[in-house]
């Protein structure tokens, strides 16, 4: 069937056809949709893991079981999993495994740009990267091939433009793959003699891929009727490249990102007047072309900051930029914001008025940092919250201690925030950590977790217990409070930042835009007793406005009938 | 035919993703190559959205640059006039007169332009601007914006059919509020 598809949902469609059996992983955009859209599938197992690291190995445990598994993760989420990656990539599989990495070049929603591609040669681990949703279907079923006739697992590289974009593609069918029945074999103890031969047979099927990339359709040039210039690219890169350049130009363009050719590329050059490389973020192909005593432009020109465009590769190839109008006004920013109604806003609030340095992590709560609540100081990885608050206290005592506390979600404290408290516990920091238990994964658009006592595919599961698990490893003060509840919020918050060990505050409260939470009705403005002083505006709710000498208005569409505003007003202003 | 170049945008959670899906839908069935970008996660959390739309016998770029747009359809004032720059000089918006402001805004840190469709169309640009959050009340819906602006740009494509249209509005809309949606795509066509 030929259908606009997203180039996630492309990506499962693959996995599903190649007879993918097993997929484990951990939500993070761009790549949540691919496992997402797999669980749509019934004879694909599909779940979340606690993390990335879990879930590389549940997927890699699966393939060693026999069955064709698959891990999908987010560029940061490779991190996690560059543990278990490296080793695996030693241990070889005999069911296919692929690795599948969605990179954000350009930081729509993530805290840096890194290029995946590095984890490829680190780990030496064979890379593709599609540039449309058809090669991202067909390479996921390549890369089950490859991995199966290589023994190696697979890395499949998107990037934001190639995750969600919806292009056109053409479907097949499934293909059954039986189950590899399991032998004991102790090589697959990675131990000195046994890890040396496993690094020795990496090092055989890196050659034995090089050559493959010589040769494979993945690779493929497309000689135009002009030579003067010859363009080596991959991925959404490839598009822009076409965009820019028409369909005289001709390029190579590299599907197999890692290893990579060496001929084809030195006979490529030798084809064309000169060789320009154009590449998102790293210069991975440009450092192989000198490698390989290929002489090529690429950095020089194209930076290493941002996503490319097809506006931006014109502009740094000195291209006139196209004709457009300009406004004269300044057009404010718009920033995302904290939904109306959500729980973390009574938290931040309250944060905020009692000067905290608040050390932030990764979830929807890093718009705590925005005005007019301001409330976050940093941020780092998944857990750094924790250990970095451990850490920040260390270093200045009291002074530190009785100020300043970390925030962290439920989601991400099952992923990484663990390990950090063990640590407050073990090593006794007085710290005061919040757990925002807002029972879900809310950034990535509401995937279960091991906190929420339900399973990817919504059925009934074992839920960790906060408060028992911070008891288990040493807090003794263990506090739950309903952030809404701004006085109470207040109190605890002095209370437990004035005590004298280590505490966990646990605000719990429903992520707001979950289906099954209550909406209430919008709240009224009693126009008679609102003097428009201003200080419902200081919770920073995007269904509150002021106009400049008027009264507040409440935003019916937007308003949940959360009441928090309603506890900052001291005329009774806003009612029910 | 040359690629045609469509920018949707708005505020995260007021429905682009279903224009941008019913757009996609029907320019498939038109037998076109189509090529639709969006992106998710942070920036639905009531920032500023774009979906780009692209569609003709060949599309390269999911993406749309600065002066490249042919259509501008705009959910709110303001996300017409911020993406402005990516509207070809002879290109025209389509837009919701609705206004909402953001954050900085609402903190007083900032301030919401004022007349923004005749300043854009001071600068030689075609508007055709409209209380779209009026006539989805009309229809009975408050979140029917998206199919009053789908209404509307339907007007500027004399060459697909109106059943074409109608259809991918089925295909694309729940079944239980598919009427009302119907009622807001015909009060769009009006002029």
């Amino acid at each position: 069937m030929r259908e606009l598809m997203l180039g996630n949902k492309a990506i499962a469609r693959g996995l599903y056809e190649a007879g993918c059996c097993v997929i484990s992983s951990y939500p993070g955009t761009p790549s949540t949709e691919i496992t997402e859209e797999a669980a749509k599938y019934p004879e694909i197992y599909c779940e979340w893991a606690p993390n990335e690291k879990v879930a590389l190995e549940v997927a890699h445990g699966a393939a060693v079981g026999g069955k064709r598994a698959a891990c999908c993760m987010k560029h940061v989420g490779l991190n996690v999993a560059a543990d278990p990656l490296f080793t695996i990539s030693y241990q070889g599989v005999e069911a296919g495994l692929v690795i599948c990495v969605a990179d954000d070049p350009g930081m729509f929603s993530s805290q840096n740009e890194q290029d995946s591609r590095h984890y490829a040669i680190a780990a030496k681990i064979p890379m593709l990267e599609p540039s449309d949703s058809q090669e991202a279907l067909d390479f996921a079923k390549e890369a089950f091939r490859l991995s199966e006739e290589y023994h190696t697992p697979i890395l499949v590289r998107t990037c934001t433009r190639i995750a969600h974009s919806q292009s056109i593609v053409t479907t097949g069918e499934r293909v059954e793959v039986p189950r590899k029945e399991y032998v004991k074999d102790p090589q697959r103890v990675m131990m000195t003699t046994n890890s040396l031969k496993a690094h020795y047979r990496v090092e055989e099927r890196t050659k034995a891929m090089t050559a493959f990339a010589e040769t494979t359709h993945l690779n493929r040039m497309e000689m135009g009727e002009d030579t003067s210039l010859g363009i080596i690219t991959s991925s959404t890169s490839y598009q822009y490249v076409r965009e820019v350049f028409g369909e005289k130009v001709s390029v190579l363009k590299l599907g197999l990102s890692w290893p990579m050719p060496v001929e084809k590329i030195r006979d490529f050059a030798s084809k064309v007047d000169k060789v320009l490389v154009i590449e998102e973020l790293e210069p991975i192909i440009e450092n192989h072309c000198r490698q390989i005593g290929v002489e090529v432009t690429g950095k020089e020109l194209i930076p290493m900051v941002d996503e490319l465009t097809q506006g931006r590769i014109g502009q740094f190839l000195g291209r006139d930029p196209k004709e457009s109008v300009k406004l004269e006004d300044e057009i404010p920013g718009r920033p995302p914001v904290m939904c109306a109604g959500c729980p973390h806003r009574g938290v931040f609030y309250t944060l905020h008025k009692n000067k905290c340095m608040v050390y932030g992590d990764i979830g929807c709560y890093t718009l705590g940092v925005m005005p007019p609540l301001n409330a976050l100081d940093l941020n780092v990885c998944m857990g750094a919250s924790c250990s970095g608050l451990h850490g920040f206290n260390i270093a200045g005592g009291e002074a530190h201690e009785k100020h300043s506390v970390a925030v962290i979600g439920d989601s991400t404290f099952a992923h990484s925030g663990i390990t950090g408290i063990a640590d407050i516990a073990y090593n006794g920091s007085n710290s005061t950590v919040i757990i925002l238990d807002n029972s879900i994964t809310g950034m990535t658009g509401h995937q279960q977790n091991p906190t929420t006592g339900k399973t990817l595919r919504g059925t009934p599961a074992r839920k960790i217990d906060l408060e028992a698990l911070c008891k288990a490893v040493g807090f003794d003060r263990v506090r739950v409070v309903d952030p809404n509840q701004l006085k109470e919020m207040d109190k605890v918050l002095k209370e437990e930042l004035a005590a004298e060990e280590p505490s966990i505050i646990i605000t719990r409260r429903p992520c707001v835009m979950l289906k099954d939470v209550q909406k209430l009705p919008p709240l009224k403005v009693d126009l008679d007793k609102c003097n428009g002083c201003g200080l419902c505006m200081k919770i920073g709710c995007p269904a509150l406005s002021l106009p400049k000498g008027g009264k507040v208005e409440i935003d019916k569409t937007q308003c949940v009938g959360c009441q928090v505003c309603m506890q900052m007003c001291h005329r009774d202003a806003l009612i029910v | 035919m040359e690629t045609v170049n469509i920018m949707i945008v708005g505020v995260g959670g007021q429905g682009s993703l279903l224009a941008s899906k019913m757009l996609g839908h029907l320019l498939v069935q038109q037998g076109y190559d189509v090529k639709v970008s969006e992106v998710h996660g942070m920036s639905q959390r009531g920032g500023s959205v774009v979906t780009y739309v692209r569609f003709g016998d060949k599309v390269y770029s999911p993406i749309i640059d600065k002066g490249e747009a042919d259509y501008i359809v705009s959910f709110e004032l303001l996300e017409a006039a911020r993406w402005i720059e990516y509207l070809k000089p002879t290109g025209r918006v389509v837009t919701n007169t609705q206004k909402m402001e953001p954050m900085p805004v609402i903190a007083g840190l900032a301030k919401y332009p004022e007349n923004l469709v005749e300043k854009m169309q001071a600068k030689g640009i075609q508007v055709d601007a409209m209380d779209c959050l009026a006539l989805a009340e009309e229809a009975g819906s408050t979140k029917a914006v998206n199919m009053v602006l789908m209404g509307r740009l339907s007007k500027y494509f004399p060459d697909i059919p109106a059943e074409a249209w109608q259809a991918s509005l089925e295909a694309n809309v729940p079944a239980k509020v598919l009427e009302l949606n119907k009622v807001a795509f015909a009060l769009g066509q009006k002029d």
